[in-house]
């Protein structure tokens, strides 16, 4: 597996990472490396098995859908870098009608 | 009287409970142990780490912040309950430093990155919680590789750890802070986060036990996320003991981490000091060989003779699918990593950079937030899970945990537990192996596996050997022990009886260890 600079490009925009092109210069070959590395999983034959995500647990967890206590508002909005109205502010979202 | 800072937790809840010595002297002589060791700016109530242009080649930095104003008025309060003859827990009064991967509410919380830097959690973590309520003193918080993302702490954005035994060596990670804080006696006990081995080799490079217990044993919730289906905490200690009665007080079900398991391990102390006379110690053929150090073989060879005059049987096991344990792994956890970090947009915690839009947004403050290592495995990750390489990747990595699983469910029929060197090298200077990721991730080669499969495994001194680069030194080797899954109890038992017979003192030792441990 070799990774193209313009396929790292088209990573770091899904991976919302602004990448100067530098960083982009040095990332393709490294990650071209680890990824040849971690193909090794490709030569087991595993067509039979069953994934694995925890050894102990095979099935979801629920609880009672009962209402109990939460966080404060200002608690959670406290760390936030922008509160409007109580809210999380973010730039605009949705681009205005031309 | 030996030095508050030399005792280990369990001698000083004996005097502290004969009322010898108070809580607040035992965590004031740790404060100004580290005062003293650290490279804190020691002033106030939460003391703050200098820049990292500003440390000095013999600062340990192990802290990132240190809460010296509410340690002391908890040992304060400790000293008062007990004058007033309130039954108080085992290690009430002892005190810990804790990764600061692990949310506390109303002190910072960075996972050693720019993106949380003076983040204050609003809630504990169950660990937190659970240390807290038994009474264990938090004297503050360590680094670590920035987001547990590293194998030597060099990963911080705040500046490098330093080895207690060779300061111009790393102390492994990405806990390698509170490996440190351990051997360089500015804590009895410490908590790591341990995802691929970021506690037990730490454990290993410093001379400490470290230990990684059953995966779902240790509550995840507030933890902060690296890989979901591998991260637990555990502790650091400078015995087998003192790990046991600290991993004891936080492994319990948590119903508020939907990966928390009901089942109750086995107690841990019970059983502690019943010997290996008996029992089949499996060594792993896979672990071992080509790409470990001379000096971690030879050391590694002579635990095995202890063993066999301690009356336990040595049988030779195979985990033939261990080769592929770290491939596996770093698909994995860059996987599950990138996927976790995802919350990190500056939104609703943390940096922000602003821009025009929102998604601009998110793309600069991440790109100003990560440091190299965290976006080299977002970037991983977020290949590895895209559209057409799934299945390819974190699919097939995930079958063969499932057959990593397996070998090991057939080697423990052979072996009540296994055993292999904790890491291929002993603490490498700093610097060494930055320019290089892939030499940096062959550090997971021997503990990836038991992390794969979820099975206890921790770390123990085994001795000392000398690094391939320096002639004459002698620095810690690790010997990690493997149980079947909840069984952290055998592995302890194993260890105890190791420790007492080959009788190694955690003491760090050398020409550029820490000043005043001996």
């Amino acid at each position: 597996m070799s990774l193209s600079p313009d396929e790292v490009r088209h990573v770091a925009r899904l991976a919302r990472l602004a990448l100067t092109d530098e960083e982009v210069t040095d990332l393709a070959p490294q990650l071209s490396a680890i990824l040849g590395y971690a193909e090794q999983v490709s030569e087991v034959a595993a067509d039979d098995v069953t994934p694995t995500v925890h050894p102990l647990a095979p099935s979801d967890v629920t609880r009672p859908d009962e209402p109990r206590p939460s966080l404060s508002r200002d608690d959670v909005l406290a760390g936030a870098p922008q509160v409007e109205q109580d809210r999380f502010a973010v730039p605009r979202i949705v681009a205005e009608e031309g | 009287m030996a030095a508050l800072t030399a005792l280990t937790a369990t001698e000083l809840s004996e005097r502290l409970g004969r009322g010898e010595v108070s809580a607040r002297e035992v965590v004031d002589a740790h404060l100004d142990r580290i005062a003293a060791t650290d490279g804190v700016v020691a002033d106030g109530a939460v003391w703050a780490t200098k820049p990292a242009g500003d440390l000095g080649d013999d600062e340990v930095h192990a802290f990132l912040h240190v809460t010296a104003g509410a340690a002391r008025a908890h040992a304060d309060d400790i000293d008062a309950r007990r004058a007033a003859g309130e039954q108080l827990g085992a290690l009430a009064g002892v005190p810990l430093a804790l990764k600061d991967i692990l949310t506390t509410r109303g002190a910072p919380t960075t996972c050693g990155s720019r993106m949380l830097e003076g983040w204050v959690p609003p809630y504990d973590a169950t660990v937190t919680e659970l240390l807290r309520d038994a009474d264990v003193v938090v004297l503050g918080k360590t680094n670590m590789d920035e987001f547990a993302m590293g194998s030597s702490t060099e990963n911080s954005a705040f500046g490098d750890t330093r080895n207690p035994w060779d300061l111009d060596r790393v102390p492994g990670g990405s806990s390698g802070g509170s490996a440190a804080a351990v051997a360089a006696l500015q804590a009895p006990l410490s908590i790591g986060t341990d995802t691929g081995g970021s506690i037990r080799q730490p454990a290993a490079l410093t001379g400490l036990v470290g230990v990684k217990p059953t995966y779902g044993t240790v509550s995840r919730r507030g933890l902060v996320a690296f890989a979901s289906s591998l991260d637990q905490a555990g502790p650091f200690a400078r015995t087998v003991e003192d790990a046991a009665q600290l991993l004891a007080l936080i492994q319990r079900h948590d119903p508020r981490d939907s990966t928390s398991v009901p089942d109750t391990p086995p107690d841990l102390l019970a059983h502690l000091r019943d010997g290996v006379d008996g029992l089949r110690i499996g060594v792993v053929t896979e672990l071992q060989g080509e790409g470990y150090e001379p000096g971690v073989e030879a050391t590694f060879r002579a635990t095995l003779e202890r063993f066999e005059r301690l009356g336990a049987t040595i049988v030779e096991v195979s985990l033939p699918h261990a080769p592929y344990g770290l491939p596996a792994y770093y698909l994995i956890a860059p996987s599950e990593c990138s996927s976790n970090l995802a919350r990190f947009d500056g939104v609703r915690y943390g940096l922000r950079v602003d821009a025009p839009t929102a998604e601009e947004m998110n793309a600069a403050t991440r790109a100003a937030g990560f440091g190299p290592e965290v976006k080299r495995r977002i970037m991983i990750g977020t290949h590895a899970l895209s559209s057409g390489y799934y299945d390819a990747y974190y699919l097939q990595a995930s079958k063969v945990r499932t057959l990593i699983a397996r070998d090991f469910r057939a080697a423990f029929e052979q072996a009540d537990v296994l055993v292999s060197p904790t890491s291929p090298s002993v603490a490498f200077g700093l610097g060494t192996k930055t320019a290089d990721p892939i030499a940096m991730y062959l550090n997971d080669v021997a503990t990836v596996p038991a992390s794969l499969a979820g099975t206890p495994a921790l770390s123990l001194p085994a001795g000392l050997a000398e690094a391939p680069d320096a002639p004459g030194t002698a620095l810690p080797v690790g010997l990690q022990v493997m149980a079947p899954l909840l069984r952290d109890d055998l592995m302890f038992r194993v260890a105890w009886a190791f420790e007492q017979d080959r009788g190694f003192a955690a003491i760090p030792t050398g020409p550029r260890a820490v000043e005043g441990v001996a």
